[in-house]
């Protein structure tokens, strides 16, 4: 076991360095940060100046040599627009994005298992074909559309909840009412304001997951209809509710959890959409307007901190299921 | 005895003088489904409003010319200045938005299609040698494939677009590198089955040349799946594009998608004129929801395994 997870650490390490050199080469190599950054008006010393100050007169390796260093010792640049560290502006969004996500991922499993749950007991019942018609159509609706026209719907038509933005926040983690509220993390979910910004941006996120609990769900439910212990137990003599809640539901709740767990990452990557849609001050929302106006140093380490993520989840899940099935293991070692 | 004989024994009689080749056999049992049946005239409805988009539509909407500023931001319906209906409106610019639309179409469908074609060639090869070669080669292309999936696709496209920027190519490109690996998982699963035959051994024995053996023998041979999967990455290549240009860093503004379409009307939205965004959504779903109807009773017929 301790040689398997060296072996996939030492894996881990090798796929973000790799990723470390495309993403920063992709970036870099490509267009001339120069002309974006300086004015074009500013004359051949100012230009020079500013090109040294940036670091971008040195060859391409030095630069990522310069940049790994730094990397390391957490200091992933300075965005050339807002001229703070990169990683400070990320880091400052990203509670905006991880609310989002778990807020998407707790309606998903709010909304997809009593849904899936109904499906799969009366899979023949109209109102279950209705969900099911409808967990495909959550699968093919553009996000993003979906998202303007729930903005028209419930924001400018009915006026119920907030169009765009987060609302009031509320520090936690900081000192609440001590501090001003810029000192600590600032949580949307606290706020009866920022609720209600929240509620439209998370239900657009969670709809792709809700159809996919849904479904899951569904299937789960079907095959552990079927199981002998759930015969047994039904001509033991147990009340239908007590079959479904005890011995079926907890039975299909297990892999439901993983894949939502294992939804997460991809919850928070295509958060960008949703934020983009309803103003969303995440990290989603920084990385598109990043792009737009070539902010190098965020691009690079929004890319980074996302792909640290992902290799961090791929690694847990692996090293999970290798623990739980020995399979796993023994092929690793043959190797 | 065949399938489609079996299944429905009665009805089938009268049929019984037609040659039952194994074409009319995946036709009649692809019918079965009359959703699947529905979502394939309507994509070819689509598809050929597309095609013709130039004849059809009452105006092009790229030709200045034809735009009248006066006309803009009109509600679906309005009679327009130069005499003709705008039947689901005008954008800020006066622009008709059903000619919008299907020259929109055009556009999406051409690179959702376009990007799905290459990356299934590239996909297909790279699959096909996985499978055949083995080994080594096998070990690369297939860790490669799993890189690649454990990050989801709206990432990887966003990291290509970062570096490439804009533009048609760009995001055919992007939609090439994020689905080549899905296309390469499918073939190189199939091909393993079948490199063990006999018919492979025969070709090897013939001693025919590599390429050869490959795409005339084992090629053929795996095309069902990935009719199955190309069918659906269209879709799925239709509805990442629209995305991405409406993050704006897909297609540029002088040939506007779908995805693009939608974006413009955003603002607009905000004070209620909701039609700019609305219909070029529809039409994006319309498309998206046929495809993937298809692409549901084509996996059904072409699963030997769901077969009794």
């Amino acid at each position: 076991m301790a040689v398997y997870l060296v072996r996939r650490l030492m894996q881990a390490l090798l796929v973000v360095l790799a990723m470390s050199i495309i993403v920063f080469v992709g970036v870099y190599a490509i267009g001339d940060p120069v002309e974006i950054l300086i004015s074009p008006d500013a004359d051949q010393l100012e230009r020079e100046r500013a090109i040294r100050a940036l670091g971008l007169d040195l060859p391409l390796w030095q630069q990522y040599l310069v940049f790994l260093t730094n990397a390391l010792q957490g200091d992933l640049g300075r965005s050339f627009v807002f001229n703070e560290p990169a990683l400070k502006l990320i880091l400052q969004r990203m509670p905006a994005t991880l609310e989002l996500a778990f807020g998407a991922m707790f309606l998903s499993i709010l909304i997809g298992l009593p849904l899936g749950l109904y499906a799969g007991l009366r899979p023949n019942s109209a109102a279950s074909k209705t969900i099911m018609a409808g967990s495909i159509l959550g699968f093919s609706l553009p996000t993003f559309w979906v998202g303007l026209m729930l903005i028209m719907v419930f924001a400018v038509q009915l006026g119920w909840l907030p169009s765009t933005g987060r609302g009031e926040t509320c520090s936690v983690l900081g000192f609440i009412g001590l501090q001003p509220c810029s000192a600590g993390l600032q949580w949307s979910w606290l706020t009866g304001d920022g609720l209600a910004h929240m509620v439209m941006p998370a239900i657009n996120l969670a709809l792709f997951k809700i159809s996919l609990v849904i479904r899951l769900t569904r299937a789960g439910v079907r095959e552990t209809m079927l199981m002998d212990y759930v015969k047994f137990a039904r001509a033991k003599g147990l009340s239908a509710s007590r079959v479904t809640f005890v011995h079926v539901f907890k039975n299909i709740l297990i892999p439901v959890v993983t894949v939502v767990g294992l939804e997460l990452g991809s919850t928070i990557a295509f958060s960008v959409v949703t934020e983009s849609v309803f103003a969303w001050p995440g990290m989603g929302k920084l990385i598109i307007d990043s792009i737009n106006v070539l902010d190098r140093p965020v691009i690079v380490a929004y890319l980074m901190i996302i792909v640290m993520m992902f290799i961090t989840i791929n690694l847990v899940v692996d090293l999970t299921y290798s623990l739980l099935d020995p399979r796993v293991r023994l092929e690793n070692k043959g190797t | 005895m065949s399938q489609a004989v079996m299944k429905g024994a009665a009805p089938a009689a009268p049929r019984k003088d037609k040659v039952e080749t194994p074409f009319r056999r995946f036709v009649s049992e692809f019918a079965e489904s009359k959703i699947a049946l529905g979502g394939l005239i309507v994509f070819t409805i689509i598809a050929l409003v597309a095609i013709f988009a130039s004849v059809i539509a009452p105006q092009n909407p790229y030709d200045l010319a034809q735009l009248d500023i006066m006309d803009g931001r009109m509600e679906p319906g309005t009679v327009g200045g130069a005499g003709f209906t705008y039947w689901l409106g005008t954008d800020d610019q006066g622009r008709d938005m059903m000619s919008g639309i299907m020259y929109g179409l055009r556009i999406s469908l051409t690179v959702g299609a376009g990007s799905a074609l290459i990356a299934c060639m590239v996909g297909a090869s790279l699959g096909l040698l996985a499978a055949y070669a083995g080994g080594r080669t096998d070990t690369v292309i297939m860790r490669l494939v799993d890189l690649q999936l454990s990050f989801p696709s709206i990432l990887v496209a966003l990291m290509i677009l970062a570096f490439l920027g804009k533009g048609v190519m760009n995001v055919v490109i992007a939609l090439v590198i994020v689905e080549w690996a899905y296309y390469a998982r499918t073939v190189r699963g199939t091909a393993l089955v079948e490199r063990r035959r006999e018919y492979i051994e025969a070709a090897q024995c013939l001693a025919l040349p590599t390429h050869r053996i490959l795409f005339r023998h084992l090629l053929p041979n795996c095309l069902p799946p990935l009719i199955v999967v190309a069918t659906m990455q269209v879709a799925r290549a239709i509805a990442l594009e629209a995305t991405l240009s409406f993050l704006g860093l897909g297609v540029p503004i002088t040939e506007p998608s779908l995805g693009l379409l939608i974006a413009n009307g955003y603002e607009y939205m905000l004070s209620g004129k909701y039609w700019i965004s609305f219909y070029p959504g529809i039409a994006l779903l319309v498309t998206i929801v046929s495809i993937n109807l298809v692409g549901d009773q084509l996996r059904d017929v072409l699963n030997p395994r769901l077969k009794k």
